[in-house]
C-alpha cells in the first residue's frame, strides 16, 4: 500500500533526484502548490504551506538543487474524534533545479499566513566582452 | 450475539484515509457543477472533529488575509467564505508555474448538531482557520432518571 503511494509521489515530484533514504519521522510528505515567477532581477517562489511558521521551514541549496522542507505543527483538538477529513497532516517537501543565474548571496525567505515567499536574486549579468579585431 | 468494536483496526483507518484522498483528487478533475468553478470546490479543505458537546472545524487556507475571512453559522450549517488575493508583482513578470488557486471562495458544511452561535470562536494562525462550535443547550441530550414506583 505504501509502495503505491510512494510511486505516485515520485511521479509528481519535479526533481530528478531519487530519494533512496528513508525519513526518520513517520509522517506523510506533501508537495506544496507553488507559483514561480521571474522578473528582471529576481526569481520568486510562492508556496502554500498551511500550518508552517517561519521557524518550521528548512531551505537548502546544494549545487543547483533547491530543496524546501516544511514541518508544520498541527494542534489537534484533544479528546475529539476526527469525524470528517479532506486534508491530511504531514510535512512538505519539494525540490527545484535552478539555473546558474541565481546569486547565492541574494536569497531571501519569509513566511506569512502559511505561505512561503522565496526571493532568489539573479546574478548580475556579465557584460559581454568586446574583442577588437585588428586588421593585419 | 452483540459485540462492539471499541477500536477500529488501523488498516481500515488507512483505507478510509486513502479513499478520501482519492475522492478529493478525483473531484478536482470532475466536470464543473453549477456555478462553482474548479478549484473552489475544494478550497478550503476542511477537517471536522467532534464529541458530544463541541465540534471543531479546521480549514487549510494559506495566504488569505484574516480580514477577508467571513464565518457564518445558521442552525447547524457553517459557511466559510472569503477571498484569496493573488500576489501582485510588478507588471513585468513572467510566470513559470501557476499552481495556486486565487479568487473568492465559499463553502458550507452541515455540522453534527445545531450550535450555540453566540459562543462560536474562530482563530486563524499560519494559514489554518480553526472554528470551535459548542453544541446548543437545547439540543444536548438529557438524562431522564427512572423512578421506582
Amino acid at each position: 500500500m505504501s509502495d503505491e503511494m510512494k510511486s505516485i509521489e515520485v511521479k509528481t515530484d519535479q526533481n530528478e533526484m531519487e530519494e533512496k533514504t528513508e525519513r526518520i519521522r513517520d509522517r506523510r510528505v506533501y508537495m506544496p502548490r507553488t507559483d514561480i515567477y521571474e522578473s528582471a532581477d529576481e526569481l520568486v517562489l510562492v508556496m502554500d504551506m498551511p500550518g508552517v511558521s517561519e521557524s518550521d521551514v528548512d531551505i537548502v541549496l546544494e549545487k543547483n538543487v533547491l530543496t524546501i522542507k516544511g514541518f508544520p505543527v498541527f494542534d489537534r483538538p484533544e479528546k475529539l474524534n476526527l469525524a470528517y477529513a479532506e486534508y491530511g497532516e504531514g510535512d512538505y517537501q519539494r525540490s527545484f533545479a535552478l539555473s546558474d543565474e541565481v546569486d547565492r548571496g541574494k536569497i531571501e525567505a519569509r513566511v506569512k499566513n502559511g505561505v512561503l515567499y522565496l526571493h532568489l536574486g539573479k546574478a548580475e549579468q556579465k557584460k559581454p566582452q568586446k574583442i577588437a579585431v585588428k586588421a593585419g | 450475539m452483540i459485540y462492539r468494536r471499541y477500536s477500529v483496526p488501523s488498516i481500515w483507518q488507512e483505507m478510509d484515509r486513502m479513499q478520501r484522498e482519492m475522492n478529493r483528487v478525483a473531484s478536482a478533475f470532475a466536470p464543473e457543477r453549477g456555478e462553482r468553478s474548479r478549484g473552489t470546490v475544494n478550497f478550503p479543505a476542511l477537517n471536522a472533529w467532534t464529541d458530544d458537546d463541541v465540534e471543531v472545524i479546521t480549514a487549510e487556507m494559506p495566504g488569505v488575509d484574516p480580514k477577508d475571512i467571513e464565518v457564518n453559522v445558521v442552525g447547524d450549517v457553517l459557511t466559510i467564505s472569503g477571498k484569496r488575493s493573488p500576489e501582485d508583482p510588478d507588471a513585468e513578470v513572467q510566470y513559470h508555474r501557476r499552481e495556486r488557486v486565487c479568487g473568492e471562495f465559499s463553502r458550507s458544511i452541515q455540522l453534527a448538531f445545531p450550535v450555540d452561535s453566540e459562543h462560536v470562536v474562530a482563530g486563524y494562525e499560519n494559514g489554518v482557520l480553526r472554528i470551535e462550535l459548542p453544541r446548543a443547550e437545547a439540543d444536548k441530550p438529557r438524562k431522564i432518571s427512572v423512578k421506582t414506583a
